[in-house]
């Protein structure tokens, strides 16, 4: 059981070059795969091809395979893709419906649209606000939240329809500080309560290094690094990549360039 | 870190809440979009058909009790205001240029307003208003939500229903928006506020900005609805429907009943 990508080549419709791969990468659920590249490394391209959006909904060609627990995504209709590949996006305003009082009935959104019964939707979106712990935004208006509240209500909205994946593209970046902590913190309980694999990917290599298990770094289309997450973000050529390393790998770089020698437990807990 | 295994759903411990099975009560408010829609359109057709000042008198005088009872005069008033300039240059035209008209007020010149100007603009002025006011009451005593739901529930697909629900956001969508880009432009220099001919100036570099943004949410949001199963077969589920009673099922009927008779007299001449 697995989200697979084998050789993974995607063009979008209208263009002559490779916006992605060739690329292969393997997400189980229950671990993070965090992804991070320069812009216009194909971050967004890969999310998705993962997810089978592309080319199913946006078009373009995408040559290799994408399966999810061994079916071909090019077979699955967007909304059986959507019960099994969940998609978030960068700004939480545009994935609003915008037609709903409270965040309650927007949770309950994608459920109502796969005909379940009653109980069984209300069932899902309390499952969903408590897995990131927001059930106390549940009567509040959706158009009238924090932008880290908005992200985590269009993240619930998403965990409703109980995926097995999750594929979360840059859900904090247009969040100030706070709102990247109450994200990043929803990231890690809906890490441990849903069981979902989750590809994550992020400018803020603070919260990959928080979260992810496994990480890829993407240039021009391809992996440039792959491997467990704390070696990829300690890895020199980070920054030659266009990724800032995270704050305690810099500061760890930091003091030994100035001199210091890291006891092996200081070093050990800064990288 | 620790994952556990994929957890089922928990059975439910929690029902629907009370905010979202939410009932408007009072007076007009608690009546089914449906009535309100059928008693709005009967309104509009009478404010029309019906000759002279008695249909937009009848009207305006039923929209300003229900108004009232409803405490939603300062929204009509402000609904009025907005109307304004429409209704300014329809007198100004209508003072001075109707066709046919010969009882001048007095003569200044080559200008010449009126009497049967200034009659007729004030008819066709008190016909817009009072049809505004007719259309924006049934909006604004109807939660969207609940419009959304009713129609949904009458058997109109999804797609149509999020096109009305979309339609109907999209006014305080777009105006807060232009707020944003308006504080944007402010803060790069760009004076929008005083003169109207700095203001009007200030609309070119205003517009391109929210009707392309606009534009480019488009793919960002059909995206958004796909992953959330909107082109999933089967009728939406509803997590609650506005009430509708046998009486007010009658009442649309003698609504429609009443459009239609009011059309007849019209067309057939019975009316004047």
């Amino acid at each position: 059981m697995s989200l697979d990508l084998a050789a993974v080549r995607y063009r979008y419709a209208g263009s002559m070059s490779v916006a992605l791969g060739p690329l292969d990468l393997s997400l189980e659920p229950g671990q993070v795969v965090g992804v991070a590249g320069a812009n216009e490394s194909g971050k967004t391209t890969l999310c998705l091809a993962a997810s089978g959006m592309a080319p199913a909904v946006v078009g373009g060609h995408l040559d290799g395979a994408v399966e999810i627990d061994g079916v071909a995504a090019s077979t699955l209709r967007p909304h059986e893709l959507a019960q099994r590949c969940g998609l978030l996006f960068q700004r939480a305003a545009t994935q609003l419906t915008h037609t709903t009082a409270t965040v309650f009935e927007e949770v309950g959104f994608g459920p109502c649209n796969l005909s379940l019964a009653r109980d069984d939707v209300v069932a899902r979106v309390w499952w969903a606000l408590a897995a990131l712990g927001i059930e106390d935004l549940a009567p509040r208006d959706p158009t009238r939240l924090s932008g880290g509240q908005g992200q985590l209500v269009a993240l619930a909205a998403v965990l409703a329809l109980r995926p097995k994946y999750l594929i979360l593209d840059e859900p904090t970046s247009e969040l100030d500080p706070a709102g990247t902590g109450l994200v990043a913190d929803g990231l890690v309980r809906a890490a441990r309560e849903t069981g979902a694999g989750i590809l994550l990917v992020e400018h803020k290599t603070d919260v990959l290094a928080r979260i992810a298990d496994r990480m890829i770094v993407l240039d021009r289309g391809g992996v440039a690094l792959a491997g467990p997450a704390a070696a990829v973000l300690g890895d020199d050529r980070l920054v030659e990549l266009g990724v800032e390393p995270p704050a305690r790998v810099r500061l760890a770089r930091d003091l030994r360039a100035a001199g210091l020698d890291l006891t092996p437990d200081l070093a050990g807990a800064l990288e | 870190m620790p994952r556990t295994r994929r957890p089922a759903l928990p059975p439910v411990d929690r029902g629907l809440p009370d905010y979202v099975t939410r009932r408007t009560s009072g007076f007009y408010r608690e009546l089914n979009p449906a009535t309100k829609l059928a008693l709005a359109a009967l309104e509009v057709v009478v404010v029309f058909a019906v000759p002279g000042w008695l249909g937009p008198l009848v009207v305006l005088a039923i929209v300003a009790g229900v108004a009232a009872a409803t405490r939603t005069g300062r929204e009509l008033a402000v609904i009025g205001l907005a109307a304004s300039p429409l209704v300014i240059s329809i007198m100004v035209v209508n003072l001075f240029v109707l066709p046919g008209a010969a009882d001048p007020i007095f003569h200044a010149g080559p200008i010449a307003p009126t009497w049967s100007g200034l009659w007729f603009g004030l008819l066709t002025s008190t016909r817009l208003l009072t049809f505004s006011s007719a259309v924006a009451l049934a909006y604004l005593t109807t939660p969207v939500d609940d419009l959304l739901a009713d129609m949904s529930r009458r058997g109109l697909g999804r797609r149509g229903v999020f096109v009305v629900g979309a339609s109907v956001q999209m006014v305080p969508r777009t105006i807060e928006r232009v707020g944003e880009i308006m504080d944007a432009q402010r803060a790069r220099g760009m004076d929008t506020e005083g003169r109207i001919w700095r203001r009007a100036r200030a609309v070119v570099p205003l517009a391109a900005p929210v009707v392309f943004g606009a534009l480019t949410e488009v793919e960002e949001r059909t995206m958004a609805l796909e992953a959330r199963a909107f082109t999933a077969p089967g009728r939406q589920t509803l997590l609650r429907a506005p009430a509708d009673r046998a009486s007010e099922r009658a009442l649309r009927w003698l609504a429609l009943i009443a459009l239609v008779a009011v059309l007849v007299a019209r067309v057939s001449g019975r009316l004047g």
